[in-house]
């Protein structure tokens, strides 16, 4: 189930509806809890776009609040709360900075996406991590056999990989293969 | 009696240690005059630092304000009689605020007490900052977002570590001498808990010898420490401090007794100054210059 949440109403709805930046640690931690909320009501599986698009701005406190905190719940233990994977879209320059520095701080990766353009990892990833997830995306769907040949990576190492970037939500797993995380380009 | 502290003709972060050194001996509840007639020009620094200082007195203090009808019709432009009523019994004459009216005023005094005071900063100084940070600083459009964020950053220091209500204020102007460019700046100042006392507050404090001011500055400001274990806090002077080297800015600390200073080139200003008056608090100034043409 894909599901898009757009970060500018949960702030409004979370905490003022005259507020248009997400600035400040308890902005961030009320907007966390409105789209953790949300990540209740949307199933055991689940793909969450979220849609920084309306955000003005993002502060790094808040970056953290909202961004780090949402991840490392979901991504980050061993076992997390939901299989939910984060697409963060259309965001800009100065979020991506903010963003950056979080990612860093804690050790964390993302898919991200604006309109009209190809899904990019950002954050912290080995090189063999991002040529498999590279690769996903170029074929679309992906086992560890077709990342070893396509890539020359032993095949044992190209499962591992592809598990390491499913556990880290970077890649979905099914029945079928491994697919990559992106969202759905909003008309 | 009542004890006369002499405001500089020039009030910036340097000629305020004059201020501090005159308060330094005199006990919370002395009566104090702040006589500021004299005073013909005063940096974002020199205007809330001036009310910070007022929350220090336990007798509500006066200020004489600053004769010469420019210098008060700016301060009033700039909201400092405004706040000022609020800390200072005030004597002379005052001009009626006319807000809004000064182009070089990106931020006029305000208030930091609440979360929301932080939104407010930042919903009312984007507008304003993207005309003068791109026209008179010559900086890339993309810079004005990162300046509110580092605006915001600042201000939320005061909140969560001050214990106590701060001002903030942003002024941009030309300086002639000192650089023979335009800049712009961000002062910040309470006269909270400061950053020592922040993080002798935490459970981890090991102090030992050498512990003072100096070093909570240094482990703060060039070390990111903070009271809280959450890993994630501390990004906020890890970003100003990016912002500062990206743009070639000034970043400066004083609290407790020390003061110490991210320098950049064009400036001769010490790293680190200790043996200051004290003062509670911590007082913030951020100095970005335009930038000039390559050549």
């Amino acid at each position: 189930m894909i599901s898009h949440i757009d970060v500018s109403s949960v702030l409004k709805r979370s905490v003022c509806d005259l507020y248009s930046n997400l600035v400040t640690r308890p902005t961030g931690a009320a907007v966390r809890i409105g789209i953790e909320h949300h990540l209740d009501e949307i199933g055991d599986k689940s793909l969450a776009v979220l849609d920084f698009s309306h955000v003005g701005l993002l502060d790094f406190s808040c970056a953290d609040e909202i961004v780090a905190k949402l991840l490392m719940q979901y991504v980050s233990v061993d076992i997390p709360r939901r299989e939910v994977y984060f697409v963060f879209y259309g965001m800009s320059e100065s979020h991506l900075d903010a963003i950056e520095a979080v990612l860093e701080r804690h050790d964390l990766a993302l898919v991200t996406q604006l309109a009209d353009e190809p899904a990019r990892l950002m954050g912290h990833v080995d090189g063999e991590e991002r040529t498999a997830w590279e690769k996903i995306c170029e074929l679309g769907c992906a086992g560890p056999a077709d990342i070893a040949n396509a890539t020359g990576m032993a095949p044992e190492k190209a499962a591992k990989t592809l598990e390491t970037l499913w556990r880290r939500r970077l890649v979905i797993r099914q029945e079928s293969g491994y697919f990559p995380v992106r969202g759905v380009v909003r008309q | 009696m009542t004890n006369i502290i002499i405001v500089p003709f020039s009030l910036d972060e340097h000629s305020f240690e004059q201020i501090f050194d005159q308060l330094a001996p005199l006990p919370p509840d002395a009566r104090v005059l702040f006589d500021a007639r004299k005073t013909r020009w005063a940096s974002p620094f020199g205007l809330t630092a001036l009310l910070t200082v007022a929350q220090t007195r336990l007798e509500r203090p006066t200020l004489a304000v600053p004769e010469s009808e420019d210098t008060a019709s700016y301060w009033a432009r700039a909201a400092f009689f405004r706040h000022a009523e609020g800390v200072y019994d005030l004597s002379g004459k005052i001009p009626r605020s006319r807000t809004g009216a000064e182009s070089s005023v990106l931020l006029e005094v305000t208030p930091v007490v609440h979360t929301q005071d932080v939104h407010t900063v930042v919903e009312n100084i984007q507008q304003r900052a993207r005309a003068i940070l791109q026209e008179k600083l010559n900086l890339q459009s993309k810079v004005t977002m990162r300046f509110t964020m580092v605006l915001s950053e600042i201000c939320q220091n005061v909140i969560e570590h001050a214990g106590t209500g701060g001002w903030v204020a942003v002024q941009a102007y030309k300086w002639q001498q000192r650089l023979g460019r335009n800049v712009v700046q961000i002062a910040v100042c309470d006269a909270g808990m400061g950053f020592r006392k922040s993080l002798e507050s935490s459970p981890a404090h090991r102090p030992d010898d050498r512990w003072g001011d100096r070093m909570a500055l240094e482990e703060t400001v060039m070390r990111g420490m903070t009271r809280f274990r959450d890993p994630g806090r501390g990004q906020g002077i890890a970003g100003v401090k990016n912002f500062i080297g990206t743009w070639n800015g000034k970043l400066s600390v004083r609290s407790g007794t020390a003061r110490i200073a991210v320098v950049p080139e064009w400036d001769q200003d010490e790293v680190m100054k200790e043996g200051l008056a004290p003062f509670p608090g911590a007082q913030v100034q951020i100095t970005i210059p335009e930038r000039m043409p390559d050549v």
